[in-house]
């Protein structure tokens, strides 16, 4: 029996184990969501505000979940409206099938109404796109998006579908892809690569795991916590792999780059070894390059070949995955003391401690810090909390001060850093892992970027609690316009509306906390709140994220406040 | 800065639409420019051959040419310079017969240049060349005394001085995994 292509991609999608996708239809996706009518019961789609929210919402969804997040999108606008996203999930590994609608074949290339050229416009931003003009192409193209974007190193996938591609009567068939001639998502370790690496790292005094977002994408963070405690290595975590570890295990050191700990940044430029999986090696990261980890013999594993030696020569790199190289290496790897090179990251935490921490989180000020209302949440959160953020001064404290206790409990947007991703990917990550709480920690100028998708938090009831850090200021700039421009204050100051008030007419609880006395009894009362909330924190805008390497430093000269630098 | 040099890309891929534009941009990223580019059909079935000639240095092609194997439908992407491989290109040549025929040493240069004359007739004569850029040049210099109407030179086209065949080896592998992939299923 022949059926319309529209129904062909809801079938093929399902097929795929597709059972949520996030949305928002227009004209020449209509066809699409007539037939989602039909399949109610078996697919949720989520009506956001906004199609950038509907993106995110999928990242969030993807993260948290390990699974493959779906968009439908109208032609036109609705397309160019992700955009963002993609360039997002494309940086930070999120694996997404995103559908975009298209005009009718006959009118490809004549600028009808709501025509955007969507293949050309997002081509660099995707893993792959592809537009569909027969509707007997559309489960081949969705069997291939699928193994695309969750294979390898997951990426954001776009499949363009004209019009009258939706309305076309077809045989419908759907058989997975797991196969593509020129593309290899599985490269195998070769046994002396295993053999040398542990070798290398058995032999090592000074040794350093660097663990990315590539272990959580491997759901390898229980091979890295073995292959760790077996060699005795200390950890540090990239932004977006601070989940790989339990926050307080005694081998996890901390986050690396521009304000991560300082005990990492220092044993990046005195270590022998350096393990790095799964990661990038981000200018956040390395700072200067030239003088990036002087003494180490790299080794470099990534599944994206192209991230080999592209910012970091790498004395020993290997195609292939994280996870993988872990659980080989684990039987060959020997318990070193290395008692002295782990003192190292006790002494410089002591002064992190005394000049950094204690400071953000117990200041002699009336005004409340980032650091302390990040460290009360914590405090206060079940242990397989999900923490999300935004971008900026939120992000980094939460980073900093959010102890991460499972895994795929940090979600954040890393390598485009775009103000906005918050709220909907909180909304997303909720609805991905319906069992974990979800906080969110966000500015006041994220949240005012997507604050519409409330309205989604409204619709569906999504129990995401939202503590909004707001100080009133663009924080982050505002900190570069203190540190670096003479304190000039170039649009960073923001006017906000009554943020509490706004979150109750959507019917969202919440309240205002305005003073430290406040804090923790308000923290108490979001957790116990069964449904969403939003806890407006009046904060310090003077607050600084420390401690700092300025772009382009080097990762060892570090400031622990404006004017004093580090020294061991 | 570093002195650039001319590097070849040669570029195995499916036939798709859309692929160029996705290789044209990962040199547009970079700022650097084409100077020639020649796709075609390859001796394996349904593999096109691309060769893109541009100035670089040798890490930036490095980096570039892993960016262009990423793309899904690259076979593969081999870096090469001058020294590496065998190479042609194909100028035509188009000039007013009248002149030509009054040239004494017609034939010198004809046989001097190593080349071919396609077609004369009263109003104009077509010369084929076959060589590097530098011979074609040479010709197109001698040329110009009659009138030269029309120069035109086609892209690079290369093979290699490899005694292995690196995309051979590749799709060889591949069905094998293809094969391993299946039935593990």
């Amino acid at each position: 029996m022949k059926i319309t292509g529209a129904e062909g991609l809801i079938k093929s999608l399902i097929c795929e184990g597709v059972d949520t996708v996030f949305g928002y239809p227009g004209g020449q996706i209509i066809a699409v969501y007539d037939k989602l009518y039909d399949y109610q019961n078996e697919i949720n789609h989520i009506l956001v505000r906004h199609e950038q929210g509907a993106i995110h919402a999928a990242q969030g969804y993807a993260r948290s979940s390990g699974k493959t997040g779906v968009v439908i999108v109208t032609s036109g606008p609705g397309a160019t409206n992700v955009v963002t996203g993609l360039g997002d999930a494309l940086m930070d590994s999120t694996p997404l099938v995103v559908i975009t609608g298209q005009v009718s074949t006959a009118f490809l290339g004549t600028d009808a109404f709501q025509e955007t050229d969507v293949v050309a416009v997002t081509q660099q931003l995707t893993k792959w796109a592809v537009q569909i003009r027969r509707p007997e192409d559309i489960p081949g193209a969705v069997a291939r998006a699928f193994y695309i974007a969750s294979s390898g190193r997951p990426g954001p996938v776009v499949l363009d579908i004209a019009k009258d591609a939706q309305f076309g009567l077809t045989e419908w068939s759907h058989e997975q892809c797991r196969f593509i001639r020129s593309y290899n998502p599985t490269p195998e370790i070769p046994e002396e690569d295993i053999n040398e690496i542990a070798g290398i790292l058995n032999n090592a005094e000074r040794p350093l795991i660097l663990a990315g977002h590539g272990i959580t994408i491997a759901n390898a963070e229980h091979s890295l916590l073995e292959v760790a405690e077996k060699g005795n290595i200390p950890v540090a975590t990239t932004l977006l792999g601070r989940a790989n570890l339990p926050f307080s295990h005694p081998l996890h050191k901390g986050m690396l780059g521009m304000h991560g700990n300082i005990g990492p940044n220092i044993a990046t430029n005195k270590a022998d070894v350096i393990l790095a999986l799964g990661m990038r090696f981000d200018d956040r990261i390395t700072g200067d390059v030239s003088k990036y980890a002087p003494q180490a013999k790299i080794i470099h594993v990534d599944i994206d070949p192209s991230e080999l030696n592209k910012i970091v020569r790498a004395s020993k790199s290997v195609h292939g995955d994280a996870g993988k190289l872990l659980a080989s290496i684990l039987p060959l790897m020997q318990y070193r003391d290395r008692k002295e090179w782990l003192a190292l990251f006790d002494k410089c935490d002591t002064t992190e401690i005394s000049e950094v921490i204690s400071h953000e989180l117990h200041p002699d000020k009336e005004e409340m810090n980032m650091g302390e209302v990040i460290d009360v949440v914590s405090e206060m959160a079940p242990a397989d909390t999900i923490c999300v953020t935004d971008v900026g001064q939120n992000q980094m404290f939460a980073a900093r001060y959010f102890r991460c206790r499972s895994p795929r409990s940090f979600i954040s947007s890393g390598g485009l850093g775009t103000m906005g991703f918050g709220l909907p990917a909180a909304i997303g990550a909720k609805i991905g892992a319906e069992k974990r709480p979800v906080v969110l920690f966000v500015g006041d100028g994220g949240l005012q970027m997507t604050i519409q998708e409330l309205g989604t938090i409204m619709t569906y009831n999504v129990d995401v609690k939202i503590v909004l850090l707001n100080n009133s200021f663009l924080g982050n700039v505002r900190q570069w316009q203190e540190l670096f421009f003479n304190a000039r204050f170039s649009q960073t100051q923001m006017h906000n509306p009554d943020f509490v008030r706004l979150a109750s007419a959507y019917g969202i609880a919440g309240e205002d906390v305005t003073d430290r006395s406040m804090l923790s009894d308000a923290v108490k009362r979001m957790f116990e709140h069964d449904g969403a909330y939003l806890m407006n924190v009046r904060v310090d805008a003077k607050d600084m994220i420390f401690p700092m390497i300025p772009a382009g430093g080097v990762v060892d000269r570090i400031l622990l406040n404006p004017t004093t630098k580090f020294s061991i | 800065m570093e002195n650039k040099e001319l590097f070849t890309v040669s570029v195995f891929s499916e036939n798709t639409v859309g692929l160029l534009s996705q290789v044209a941009l990962i040199y547009t990223r970079r700022c650097i420019n084409i100077e020639s580019i020649s796709a075609s059909t390859c001796s394996i079935p349904g593999v096109h051959k691309w060769t893109i000639t541009s100035w670089s240095t040798r890490p930036v092609m490095e980096k570039l040419v892993l960016q262009i194997e990423k793309c899904i439908d690259v076979l593969k992407a081999f870096l090469y310079t001058d020294s590496d491989i065998f190479y042609q290109e194909v100028a035509l040549y188009k000039v007013d017969t009248d002149l030509l025929l009054d040239e004494p040493h017609l034939e010198e240069i004809i046989r001097k240049y190593n080349a071919r004359i396609l077609d004369i007739n009263r109003g104009f004569t077509v010369i084929e060349k076959t060589g590097h850029n530098s011979e074609t040049t040479a010709l197109f210099d001698e040329l110009k005394r009659y009138n030269l109407r029309q120069f035109v030179r086609s892209g690079r086209v290369t093979i290699t001085k490899s005694e292995r065949e690196f995309v051979s080896e590749y799709i060889e592998k591949q069905n094998k995994r293809k094969n391993d992939t299946l039935q593990g299923q």
